[in-house]
């Protein structure tokens, strides 16, 4: 029996590009740093001042001051970007979705910010003044569910916390699940919102973040030979994914199609990627086999592209031991350099990327990228948007832990 | 103080601190019906009258109370 076929019918997203799917796709191919000084918070004490914060957004506005302050920013990002999602996709929000849609959601840290609070506040006032919100705004699942209460939403929930991978492993999930046949629609996605001093100063303190201060717009530099970490980013990324017959039975547009996943595990180190980025290679072949296609038939890799030392060399090396000549054929972007690093909820973000380079025949650019390394020698769309006929992307996503999620796209 | 004080005061931490609509702060409005506080808004709006009113409640004493007035009332007692 042959597999299945699962397809995206809507888009959502809320990060440092843009507050909505159109104006973060302007500014991903106009080549727009989305990375900027810290707002939201006191960074004198910190040795990195910037992250890419969402901006112009206000909670109380949106949904209500007493909804909204139930919620951790998390919860806030994961809500708008859901409603986006689902209104793009021609559902009706004002109905409950029931119980054949399920929700599968990453995040790496979940509501960190409400855990740091509840802790200074018992601390400062004792155990009788931690906010009685704090565990539903702290658990990682609190997006999850929040949603799910939002929307009504009654299948199945999972929430995956593969850290840098979380998002990647949770539409890949999804998609496992539509091809079983367990429900015929998933809201899946991933977000992060965990840009707090205590999260920068633990970064920092194992030297993953960059530190130019002087000039945060070009600090996050995947593949740049002058390259010094990463660079912290919030948002949260939605997609409506079905079974094409579902899609196809409510006329539905078509993004394109969830084709092939594969994940694995390094079993190495918590924090640097195996030499050579053996994890990653398997995942990327795994991906290929479950989407049954070629190495020759890739056209484009969102890499997980991170702007650390260690992650863009390591995966440049797995992706030529994947694709051997091809490797220097395909074209390659990573996305952070303008996004910054979203953590649990890049996956998502950059699968809706690779749907968009796809629908678009564009290839947003990797900015930042001045100077050529020797590790990092293949074509990585330096400055400049690329123009292009595209039929099949993949896009690799990595974690701390050594999980590693990749995920292949077809047009048709 | 007097009870309507008392009143305007807790009327000012449903509004400021939980966001709730000034209008259906009233006397009559169910706690849990009328201003959608759930059980867990419960426990924020002891901890709020208690830092307000520098008073302890125990949770025994809320037996009795599901709208603002008897809430108004028992403060009103402790003051």
């Amino acid at each position: 029996m042959s597999k299945r076929r699962v397809v995206v019918t809507g888009l959502g997203t809320i990060n440092p590009l843009g507050n909505n799917v159109s104006d973060t796709w302007n500014n991903l191919i106009n080549g727009v740093s989305g990375i900027d000084y810290i707002s939201s918070f006191e960074t004198d004490e910190l040795p990195v001042k910037f992250a890419g914060e969402v901006k112009n957004f206000d909670a109380n506005d949106y949904l209500g001051k007493q909804h909204a302050r139930k919620l951790d920013r998390s919860g806030h990002l994961s809500i708008h970007a859901t409603e986006e999602a689902l209104k793009d996709a021609g559902i009706n929000t004002e109905e409950r979705l029931g119980s054949e849609v399920g929700i599968v959601f990453g995040t790496g840290i979940g509501g960190i910010g409400a855990t740091e609070q509840a802790v200074r506040t018992y601390d400062e006032r004792g155990a009788s003044r931690i906010n009685p919100l704090a565990i539903t705004q702290l658990m990682p699942n609190s997006s999850t569910g929040q949603v799910a209460i939002k929307f009504g939403i009654e299948g199945p929930s999972l929430t995956i916390t593969t850290a840098c991978a979380a998002s990647a492993n949770a539409i890949g999930e999804a998609k496992n699940m539509i091809q079983n046949g367990i429900v015929d629609m998933v809201i899946a996605g991933g977000t992060e919102s965990g840009t707090t001093a205590m999260t920068i100063g633990a970064f920092a303190q194992i030297r993953a973040l960059s530190t130019n201060n002087e000039n945060p717009k070009e600090a996050c530099r995947p593949f740049d030979k002058n390259r010094d970490g990463f660079v912290m980013g919030e948002g949260s990324t939605v997609l409506v994914m079905e079974s094409e017959e579902s899609a196809k039975k409510r006329e539905a547009k078509i993004y394109g199609y969830i084709a092939g996943y594969g994940a694995t595990t390094d079993a190495y180190h918590i924090t640097a990627p195996a030499e050579g980025g053996r994890g990653a290679v398997q995942a990327m072949k795994k991906a290929l086999a479950d989407a049954e296609i070629s190495t020759e038939e890739i056209d484009y890799i969102n890499a997980h592209g991170t702007s650390t030392p260690a992650n863009d060399k390591n995966e440049t090396a797995a992706i030529k031991t994947v694709f051997i000549d091809k490797a220097y054929e395909i074209d390659i972007s990573s996305t952070k350099s303008m996004t910054g690093h979203l953590l649990g909820g890049g996956g998502a973000f950059e699968s809706l990327v690779s749907l968009l380079s796809l629908k678009n025949n564009i290839i947003p650019p990797t900015i930042n990228l001045d100077t050529p390394d020797e590790d990092c020698d293949l074509n990585y769309t330096p400055n400049i948007a690329l123009e292009k006929k595209l039929s099949i992307a993949m896009s690799n996503s990595f974690g701390f832990g050594g999980h590693n999620g990749v995920l292949v796209f077809k047009k048709d | 103080m007097e009870l309507n004080e008392v009143f305007e005061k807790v009327k000012g931490l449903f509004v400021e601190d939980l966001g709730i609509d000034e209008s259906k702060v009233t006397m009559e409005a169910k706690l849990e019906e009328d201003l959608e506080i759930d059980s867990l808004g419960i426990v924020e709006v002891v901890m709020a009258f208690e830092d307000e009113f520098e008073i302890e409640i125990d949770d025994d004493e809320l037996a009795d109370v599901s709208t603002v007035g008897q809430a108004v009332n028992l403060l009103h007692s402790k003051i």
